[in-house]
């Protein structure tokens, strides 16, 4: 087994002292380690937020390039060698808010690979306006009269869009966090870990204490991660109990499975560039 | 009976227009004859235009053949197959004096001009009565066409047992008998025309393609098997093409959710080490421009191909324009230095869209590629290409000492760093979009930094713009007085114009540059040395290369724009010339018939 601190970046994260972001990059570093995960292998994706810094502080290879942007990124490095455990991190703006296009597409697309999305129900970057996951009526800097619109379920989006693992976590619980992800890389298919990512700085609402007073761990309930109706129910269960842990959890054939190219063999970035030889399909056109 | 009478076959050089109901088989009945006389021996150059609308609406085919090589879709039109009224009364004021008209008299009945002559057919009634199916009224068609104007019928007959074969065979044999019909039909009658081609020139074997398919087969010789992409006409055809050949070649096709993902599923797979693109069309284009400077500071090869349509917004979808080339310079936010070159023809394609690779791959960064509608979407006779003219070039890797204490973004003397590929050990780096150091790690904060990046990402124009000079051709006289500069698609048609005018007697050149930004400076600088005008052609409204270079070049250009949708013939250029000549000769000043806007 491999050791935590041979994931650890060179720099050091500048997060805010009480981020939840740290417990979700020790978490990540413990689950690769666990795995035995060779850092070379490892391939962080990531949009633009705090959470997006990521791939920053963690020895990997890193991929931070848009906001919104990270799981079309993470699907081409995929694609481009299967042979790499691909990694998407980000924030719920990031994720939810502009790139949920690409969130919907990718869980239906069902490639393999594990999505962290740091959430702390509020944009953390930009200095704190309201996100696509703050609650209804809450104050933020964009929202002075309190939210209009209701929150989105991350948890009941990825169930309905075909993402194949549906994990919650909490920043308050690392270990149970770890096994989250541990999970996630593990399965073959689209992972989804939505993690209560407390932002100290931006949500004085959302806060580690709110949190504690209200999760509980699905696993404790013997909750059936078989059942997708349960799993959707259990997805909007919110106020005075909140689930984490897996809601859901399927096998179905890999985007990697259905594409011949991907099936067999060695991964398209490792084959030796050579000359094709054009003549069968030039056939068609004489 | 036509035979073999017309002595030199060079001499053919006919334009046939097909026109009637979309849908109703007037494209397919184009591109067969087109690929008959191309396996005649003749030299083709096709255009179309087809309405937005997938059935009903208009729809024409145009090609021209001869034994000479073409530059043009031509002008005047000699043989119209009319199938419809609409078409006979859209066409009919482009046929030449002495041209001939055919059409379905089952259809409609035309009232003939004097200059023309005409041939009526019921085509209908001899598909429907003598084979029982109407819709080989257009074989029914090839087969006038064919024992009228003495193109061979064998060829006719290969082809059809060819596209029909998969089909079984009483459906190869009712679509020969429909040629036949034809054939014999014709044959009673008075033949009262001159045109006649038997077997054209060219020997060899070559291959019949449009634009988009030779970049096809140009980005499989260069090794691409990635390719990214969201359907949209004018290139949807590239994703399809290539859905069916990548696979055979380990590769694949993903069909992403929108264009700002395919850009997105690019860049990722080629930062994992696999040669990838992604094509569109203006709209696509737009959305694609943040992911584009991504790729610009992150330094990622990665290959955008840009088939223009008209715009703004949606535009007129399957019409062409060359309306993008400021988006493709300078879209996106910040200094943002990309390579732009353009493809000039069929096989130009083919070869541009290599190079357009090796270039990404060797500079490390988004080369845009911009074809358009008019080129993407013709066929011409091409040879088969010669792979040895173009080498594949592979992206600097890290040697094992470059591995050690590794730097991403090193600063060399070429501007180009090493680029290590995940899955190597030591060669961990961060692909990083914000402004970062030689390590990859980010200096948002460091001003002096961002200037020495910025430097550095420029830095390798030096070594493009080179290539630009090295790139650019110049037809006709090399010093000229009346210069042309044209850029993309309009290469051919300039040529042509350059050629005629030449023939009158006029001092002119083109020059014609593939790569567009950075500018072939040297090129362009020796090139107006000399000149008493230079026109710049252009298929769009404002003049978007000749605004270029007026940044550029104290020059005052002479503008000449088209924007109606279609790609220019070479007599508009031509007159341009003439007029512009005229100008100089009396002595008055360029500014006096500067655009006409
Ligand atoms: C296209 C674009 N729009 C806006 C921004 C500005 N921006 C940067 S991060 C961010 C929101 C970050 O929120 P989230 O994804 O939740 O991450 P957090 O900081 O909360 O971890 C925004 C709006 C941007 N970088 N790019
Ligand atoms: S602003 Fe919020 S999310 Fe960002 S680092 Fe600080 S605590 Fe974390
Ligand atoms: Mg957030």
């Amino acid at each position: 087994m491999a050791q935590v601190k041979e994931y650890i970046g060179k720099v050091k994260p500048d997060w805010c002292p009480g981020c939840g972001d740290f417990a979700v990059l020790n978490a990540l570093q413990r689950a690769l380690a666990d795995l035995d995960i060779a850092p070379h292998n490892v391939q962080v994706v990531s949009g633009i937020g705090c959470s997006s810094n990521l791939p920053g502080f963690i020895n990997a290879y890193g991929f931070h390039g848009l906001h919104g942007r990270s799981l079309p990124v993470a699907t081409g490095a995929r694609l481009g060698n299967h042979d790499l455990t691909v990694i998407a991190t980000g924030g719920d703006g990031d994720g939810y808010g502009i790139g949920v296009g690409h969130f919907v597409h990718t869980c239906r697309r069902n490639v393999n690979m594990t999505y962290i999305v740091m959430d702390n129900q509020v944009y953390g970057l930009t200095t704190g306006q309201a996100s696509p996951t703050t609650e209804k009526d809450i104050v933020t800097k964009s929202t002075p009269e309190g939210t209009i619109e209701i929150a989105l379920s991350p948890i009941a989006l990825a169930l309905t869009c075909g993402a194949t693992y549906v994990a919650r976590g909490f920043s308050g619980d690392n270990l149970h966090l770890a096994q989250m992800i541990k999970g996630a890389i593990e399965h073959k298919g689209f992972a989804l870990v939505d993690v209560f990512s407390p932002c100290v700085t931006y949500n004085k609402h959302n806060t580690y204490p709110w949190f504690r007073e209200r999760v509980y761990k699905l696993e404790d309930e013997k909750h059936d991660t078989a059942d997708f109706r349960l799993a959707m129910e259990k997805a909007f269960e919110w106020g005075a109990r909140i689930p984490l842990g897996l809601f859901y959890k399927v096998e179905r054939p890999t985007y990697e499975d259905e594409e011949p190219a991907l099936r067999s063999g060695t991964p398209l970035a490792k084959q030796p560039l050579q000359r094709t030889d054009l003549a069968a399909i030039m056939e068609d056109f004489i | 009976m036509p035979s073999n009478s017309n002595s030199n076959h060079r001499d053919v050089d006919y334009v046939f227009r097909v026109g009637g109901e979309g849908g109703e088989g007037v494209i397919s009945t184009g591109e067969m004859l087109t690929q008959t006389l191309a396996r005649a021996g003749y030299d083709i150059y096709t255009f179309r235009t087809y309405p937005a609308e997938i059935k009903g609406g208009h729809a024409n085919y145009q090609v021209r053949a001869s034994g000479k090589v073409l530059l043009s879709y031509g002008a005047a039109v000699d043989v119209l197959l009319a199938f419809n009224q609409e078409a006979y009364d859209k066409h009919i004021g482009d046929v030449r004096a002495g041209g001939v008209v055919l059409y379905d008299s089952d259809s409609f009945t035309a009232a003939a001009r004097e200059s023309l002559i005409y041939y009526p057919v019921p085509l209908t009634s001899l598909a429907t009565e003598k084979i029982g199916v109407k819709l080989t009224k257009n074989i029914v068609a090839l087969g006038v066409l064919g024992q009228l104007f003495d193109i061979p019928l064998p060829t006719f007959e290969h082809l059809l047992k060819e596209r029909f074969g998969r089909k079984g065979e009483t459906v190869v044999q009712k679509n020969l008998q429909a040629l036949h019909v034809g054939a014999e039909y014709i044959a009673h009658q008075r033949k009262q025309d001159a045109i006649l081609l038997g077997p054209g020139p060219r020997q060899t074997k070559s291959l019949i393609l449009s634009g988009n398919e030779s970049l096809c087969l140009g980005a499989i010789a260069v090794g691409c098997r990635v390719y990214a992409g969201y359907p949209i006409t004018p290139a949807s055809d590239i994703m399809e093409f290539l859905a069916k050949e990548l696979p055979k070649l380990g590769g694949f096709v993903v069909q992403t959710e929108d264009e700002i993902a395919a850009i997105g599923a690019v860049l990722g797979a080629s930062f994992a080490g696999a040669k990838a693109m992604t094509a569109t069309s203006g709209p696509g284009f737009s959305l694609m421009t943040e992911m584009m400077g991504l790729g610009v500071v992150a330094e990622i090869p990665a290959v955008i191909v840009n088939v223009q349509r008209v715009g703004p917004s949606t535009g007129m979808p399957t019409k062409t324009e060359q309306g993008d080339l400021y988006l493709a310079c300078y879209g996106g936010h910040g200094n943002c230095p990309r390579i732009v070159m353009a493809l000039t023809s069929v096989e130009d394609c083919f070869y541009g869209i290599m190079r357009a690779f090796n270039m990404a791959e060797q500079f490390q960064l988004p080369v845009v590629v911009l074809s358009d509608a008019s080129l993407g979407h013709r066929k011409a006779t091409v040879p088969v290409p010669d792979l040895s003219r173009v080498p594949v070039i592979e992206r600097r890797k890290p040697s094992l000492e470059e591995l050690v204490n590794y730097k991403r973004y090193q600063y060399t003397p070429e501007h180009v760093s090493p680029m290590s590929v995940p899955g190597v050990s030591g060669g961990g780096y961060i692909a990083e979009g914000l402004e970062h150091d030689e390590t990859g790690y980010p200096a948002a904060s460091n001003h002096e930094n961002h200037l020495r990046a910025t430097n550095k990402r420029y830095g390798k124009f030096h070594a493009v713009e080179q290539m630009a000079n090295e790139l650019t051709r110049i037809y006709g006289e090399p010093h000229p007085e009346i210069g042309i500069i044209g850029w993309g698609s309009t290469e051919g048609v300039i040529r042509e114009a350059v050629q005629l005018a030449q023939e009158k007697g006029y001092s002119v050149g083109a020059l014609h540059p593939k790569i567009l930004y950075p500018q072939p400076l040297a090129k362009l600088t020796e090139f107006l040395q000399g000149t008493k005008a230079v026109i710049i052609p252009e298929v769009n409204y404002s003049g978007q290369f000749a605004t270029l270079l007026r940044k550029r070049f104290a020059y005052d250009f002479v503008q000449l724009n088209k924007c109606i949708g279609l790609p220019f013939t070479p007599k508009e250029i031509l007159d341009k010339i003439e007029e512009v000549a005229a100008h100089v000769h009396s002595g008055r000043r360029s500014s006096a018939y500067a655009a006409k806007l």
